[in-house]
C-alpha cells in the first residue's frame, strides 16, 4: 500500500515538473497560432535558446542562477523580434504549408546552429547548491530542484493569468484572439500587439526551456524532439487558449510521467493515444473555441 | 467561334503534351550515362513515387501533413518482413506494401481527417510516431533500432535478379513509377481530381455545392498511403533493408522539402525537386552532415520567402 | 394554402446566453421573390446558416418543398435545390471562372466521384457552364483566374455559380455588397432575370434593390420577425422605420 501510495506520490509530483515546463513553453505558441494565425514548429528553437542560455551563462560566465534565467528570458525575448518583424510578419493569416515550410526550414537551421556554436553533445544543467539534493518534508523529501520548479511555474503561471486577466495589454491580447478584425476597429494596435506578444510567448518559452533543461535535455536536435509534445498541448488545450495549453500539459505531463515510470518499454505510445482520444472528443481541444 | 475555343482550351487539357515524355526519355538516357550510379537513380525513382503522394495529398488537395513516413515506412516493413520470412516475391510484396499502408491511411484518416490546421498536421506527426513507437517496440520481429535484416527478394517473374549493379531495381522502380504516375496523372485530371483543387481553394464554397468533402479527402488520403507504400516496398525491396528512420520525422520533411523544390501542386515538381535534392544530398551531406541540415534549412526559406512556386513557378515566370 | 418552397417553424439558435435566432416563423412561396431586410447584426447571415446546413439549430424545423430537412446536412440540402450565395465572395480563387463554374456543375450531375476519367470529355458540363457565362455576360473571362476579376464581376460569378446547381430555392446573401455602384447595375438586371421557378430570398441592405425586387419583405430584429409583409406596408410600417432611424426609406 505504502509502495502504491509513494509511486502515485513520484508520479504527480513529476508529472506536475513537467507539466510546468510544457506549458511555459507551449503558451506562447497557442497565443501565436490563435492570435496571428501562424503555425511555428520552430517555436522550439526559443525554448532550446532558454537551455543553452542558461546553461552557458552559468558554466562559462558563472553567473549566478536567478540571474542566468532571467538572462535567458530576457535574451531570447529580444531575439523573437526580429525574427517575428522581419520573416513571420509577412504569412500571418496566410497559407498554412508556407508557414509549416518556412518554420521547419529554420528549425533545420537551428540544429547546424546549436551544433555549430555548442558542439554536438547536450548541455546537462547544474543547479546552484542551495537547490541541489532533496528538500525535507518530514513525511517525504522531495528532489529540492523540482520542487523550485513546480513553485516557480506556479509563480509564473499565476502571474501570467493575473496580467492577462486584469492588464490592458492582457484586455488586448484576449480582444485579438477573440476576434481580430474587431480588435483592429477599436483601435488596438495590432502590429505592436502582434511583436509583445511573440516577444512575451518566446520569452516564457525561453525560461521553460531554461528552468526545464533536466527533464527535456538540451541538445542540438530539440526543436524537433519535442515538437510534437508542443504541439500536442496547444492543439489539446484548444488554439488560442491560454489557460486551455495548462490543462492539456498537466494531463500529458502526468501521462508521460506515469507510462515512463510503469511502461517504459512503450514510449510515448500512451500520450499519443490519449491525444487521440481526447481530440477525437473535443475536435478543437479541450478549452478550444466552437 | 469562340465558344467551342474556350471549351475546347478545358475539354482538351488533360491531353498529353510532348514535354511529358522529357522525364522518362531522361530517366532511359540516365540507364546509359551514369551505369555505376543505378542504385543511386533506382531510389531516386522511387522517392519521386514518394513525393508523387505526397504531392497528391499536399498539393492537390491542401492536407497539410509531416506523417507520409507513416506509410511509405509501413509498405518497407510489410514488404521487407515478408521477405525476410520466405516470401521474397517482389511484385506481390510490393502490393502488399501498398495494401497495408493503404489501410493504414484510411483507418487513421477516419480517425484524424475531421480536423483542420495546427490540430491535424500534430495528428498527422502522432499517427507516425504511434508507428515509429510500435515498430521499435516490436524489436524482435522489425530489428528495432538496428533496422530490418535479413531480406532475400527473389526474381522478378522468375527471370531478373536484382544485382549489384542496380540495373534490375532501376528499370523495375522506373515501370512501378511510371504505371503510378499514369493513375496520379488520370486522377489529377478527372472531376475528382478537379473537386481536390476546390476543397484546397475553398472548402467552404465546396461545401456550398453539395460537395461530400469528407469522403473525397479521406479517399485521396488512402491513395496517396498506398502509393506512398508502394514507394517504401521499393526501397526495402532494392535495398534489402528497412530502417526505422523510414518512419521519422526526418523522412516526412524531406519529402516537402524536395516537393517545394520542385513546385508544389503541379504533378512535375516531384520529378524535378527529387532527382535535385537526392544528388545534393549525395555529394555534400558526406563532407559534413550538420552543414547539410544548414543549407537545407536556409534553401527553404528562401524558396518560401522568394521562390514560392519552386524550379516550375520559376519557369513559369521566364515564359512570361 | 399550398406547400410553401421553404419553411421555417420556431427556428431557434442561442449560443449560452445569447439568442441570434428566435423561433422563427418563416415562408417563403414557390417563385417568390422574397427580401430579408434587418439592421447589422440582426441574424440575417445567422438565417441562412441555419437553413442551409452551415450552422445546426438549437430548436425548431427546416421544410424544404413539404420535407423535413432540418437533420441533412449541407450538401444533401445542395442536392434537393437549396443553393446560397455567400456575402463575402467565396470562389475558387486561382481557378479560372468557367472552371470555376463547371465544378458546380460537375457536381449537381454528380461526376465529381469519378475517379479516372478526364474531368475534359464531359463535354456537355463545360458547355453548359459556358452558357451559364454567356448569360451573365461573363463569357470573355471565362479562362482568366477568378480572383482577377473586378469585384462586381466576381459577385456575378457568385450568382453563376448557384445557377449552375438548378436550384429550386437560392438564398442571396447581399450579393450587391461591397460592389461599387457603377458595377451593381448588372446584378440587379441578373438577379431581375432570374428563372421566375425558382423561389428567391436576397439579404440586402441595398434599399432601393429591396424594393425593386421584392415582392414580401421579412424585417429581421436581433434574431427575431418583426414584421411581414407586401412593399408598401413594409415603408408604412412605423416600427420599421424606428429601427432603420436614420435610414433612407422610400416614401
Amino acid at each position: 500500500m505504502g509502495d502504491i501510495l509513494s509511486a502515485v506520490v513520484n508520479i504527480a509530483f513529476n508529472g506536475l515538473a513537467f507539466a510546468m515546463v510544457l506549458y511555459l513553453i507551449s503558451v506562447g505558441l497557442s497565443v501565436t497560432m490563435g492570435m496571428m494565425g501562424f503555425v511555428n514548429l520552430a517555436h522550439g528553437v526559443f525554448a532550446m535558446a532558454g537551455g543553452y542560455v542558461v546553461t552557458s551563462l552559468m558554466r562559462e560566465q558563472g553567473v549566478p542562477f536567478p540571474l542566468a534565467l532571467l538572462g535567458a528570458a530576457l535574451t531570447v525575448a529580444a531575439a523573437s523580434v526580429p525574427v517575428e518583424r522581419l520573416l513571420y510578419r509577412r504569412f500571418y493569416g496566410g497559407d498554412e504549408l508556407d508557414q509549416v515550410l518556412l518554420t521547419i526550414g529554420l528549425a533545420f537551421m537551428s540544429v547546424a546552429g546549436a551544433t555549430y556554436i555548442w558542439g554536438p553533445l547536450q548541455q546537462p544543467l547544474q543547479p546552484p547548491p542551495w537547490l541541489s539534493g532533496v528538500a525535507d518534508l518530514g513525511f517525504r523529501s522531495f528532489p529540492a530542484y523540482r520542487s523550485f520548479l513546480i513553485l516557480c511555474g506556479a509563480a509564473l503561471v499565476t502571474v501570467l493569468w493575473l496580467s492577462i486577466e486584469r492588464t490592458r495589454f492582457g484586455a488586448r491580447v484576449r480582444a485579438a484572439v477573440d476576434n481580430l478584425r474587431m480588435a483592429q476597429s477599436v483601435g488596438i494596435d495590432t502590429s505592436r500587439l502582434f511583436m509583445a506578444t511573440f516577444a512575451l510567448g518566446s520569452g516564457l518559452a525561453g525560461l521553460g526551456g531554461a528552468l526545464g533543461a533536466d527533464l527535456l535535455t538540451v541538445n542540438p536536435g530539440y526543436a524537433l524532439q519535442n515538437l510534437i509534445y508542443f504541439l500536442i498541448v496547444v492543439a489539446v488545450g484548444g488554439l488560442g487558449s491560454i489557460r486551455g495549453p495548462f490543462f492539456a500539459a498537466l494531463l500529458i505531463g502526468v501521462t508521460d510521467t506515469a507510462s515512463k515510470y510503469l511502461v517504459p518499454e512503450f514510449g510515448a505510445f500512451f500520450i499519443y493515444v490519449l491525444t487521440l482520444a481526447v481530440l477525437l472528443w473535443r475536435p478543437r481541444g479541450l478549452f478550444g473555441r466552437a | 467561334m469562340t465558344t467551342s475555343r474556350l471549351v475546347e482550351a478545358l475539354a482538351r487539357r488533360h491531353h498529353y503534351h510532348p514535354l511529358e515524355g522529357l522525364p522518362w526519355l531522361a530517366a532511359i538516357a540516365a540507364y546509359f550515362a551514369f551505369p555505376s550510379y543505378l542504385p543511386l537513380g533506382a531510389q531516386v525513382l522511387a522517392t519521386i513515387l514518394f513525393a508523387l503522394s505526397a504531392d497528391l495529398v499536399l498539393g492537390y488537395a491542401g492536407i497539410v501533413t509531416l506523417g507520409q513516413a507513416a506509410f511509405f515506412g509501413a509498405g518497407a516493413y510489410t514488404a521487407g518482413l515478408l521477405a525476410a520470412h520466405g516470401w521474397g516475391e517482389p511484385i506481390t510484396g510490393l502490393l502488399a506494401g501498398a495494401l497495408v499502408a493503404a489501410l493504414i491511411g484510411l483507418l487513421s484518416g477516419i480517425v484524424i481527417l475531421r480536423t483542420t490546421g495546427l490540430t491535424l498536421l500534430m495528428l498527422t506527426l502522432v499517427v507516425a510516431s504511434m508507428l515509429y513507437e510500435a515498430v521499435n517496440k516490436a524489436s524482435w520481429l522489425t530489428g528495432g533500432d538496428d533496422g530490418l535484416q535479413g531480406m532475400e527478394v527473389w526474381r522478378i517473374f522468375g527471370q531478373f535478379r536484382f544485382d549489384l549493379f542496380g540495373q534490375t531495381a532501376y528499370f523495375y522502380c522506373l515501370i512501378v513509377l511510371f504505371l503510378c504516375w499514369l493513375a496520379v496523372r488520370r486522377i489529377v485530371h478527372s472531376p475528382f481530381g478537379r473537386s481536390l483543387v476546390g476543397i484546397r481553394e475553398n472548402v467552404l464554397r465546396m461545401h456550398a455545392i453539395g460537395a461530400p468533402v469528407a469522403r473525397r479527402r479521406l479517399v485521396v488520403y488512402t491513395i496517396s498511403a498506398a502509393l506512398a507504400g508502394m514507394s517504401g516496398a521499393l526501397i526495402a525491396q532494392t535495398t534489402q533493408f528497412v530502417a526505422l528512420s523510414f518512419l521519422g520525422l526526418d523522412r516526412s520533411g524531406t519529402v516537402l522539402i524536395m516537393l517545394i523544390i520542385g513546385g508544389v501542386g503541379r504533378l512535375y515538381g516531384a520529378f524535378i525537386g527529387v532527382p535535385l535534392y537526392m544528388i545534393a544530398q549525395d555529394r555534400f551531406s558526406t563532407i559534413d552532415p550538420v552543414y547539410w541540415y544548414f543549407w537545407i534549412g536556409l534553401l527553404m526559406v528562401l524558396v518560401v520567402l522568394f521562390a514560392r512556386g519552386g524550379v516550375l513557378g520559376l519557369f513559369d515566370r521566364f515564359r512570361r | 394554402m399550398s406547400t410553401p418552397a421553404l419553411e421555417t417553424r420556431g427556428l431557434h439558435k442561442s449560443f449560452g446566453a445569447l439568442t441570434v435566432a428566435n423561433a422563427v416563423e418563416f415562408r417563403l412561396e414557390h417563385g417568390a421573390r422574397h427580401a430579408l431586410i434587418g439592421p447589422n447584426g440582426a441574424g440575417k447571415t445567422t438565417f441562412v446558416n441555419l437553413v442551409t446546413g452551415a450552422l445546426r439549430p438549437s430548436a425548431g424545423q427546416i421544410r424544404l418543398d413539404g420535407a423535413d430537412i432540418t437533420d441533412l446536412p449541407q450538401a444533401a440540402r445542395v442536392k434537393r435545390g437549396l443553393v446560397r450565395t455567400f456575402q463575402i465572395t467565396a470562389l475558387f480563387r486561382g481557378l479560372s471562372v468557367l472552371e470555376n463554374v463547371t465544378l458546380a456543375v460537375c457536381e449537381r450531375q454528380g461526376l465529381g466521384d469519378e475517379l479516372l476519367r478526364p474531368a475534359g470529355r464531359h463535354r456537355a458540363v463545360i458547355e453548359e457552364a459556358f452558357e451559364l457565362l454567356e448569360r451573365f455576360g461573363l463569357a470573355d473571362e471565362a479562362l482568366r483566374p477568378v480572383n482577377t476579376l473586378a469585384y462586381g464581376r466576381q459577385r456575378l460569378v457568385e450568382i453563376a455559380i448557384a445557377l449552375g446547381l438548378s436550384p429550386r430555392v437560392l438564398l442571396l446573401d447581399e450579393p450587391a455588397a461591397g460592389v461599387p455602384s457603377g458595377e451593381s447595375g448588372l446584378i440587379i438586371d441578373v438577379i431581375e432575370n432570374l428563372p421566375s421557378d425558382i423561389a428567391l430570398l436576397i439579404i440586402e441592405h441595398d434599399m432601393d434593390l429591396v424594393f425593386r425586387l421584392a415582392q414580401r419583405i421579412t424585417v429581421l430584429v436581433q434574431g427575431s420577425v418583426l414584421v411581414e409583409g407586401p412593399p408598401d406596408a413594409i415603408a408604412a410600417d412605423t416600427r420599421v422605420r424606428q429601427v432603420y432611424l436614420g435610414e433612407r426609406m422610400p416614401a
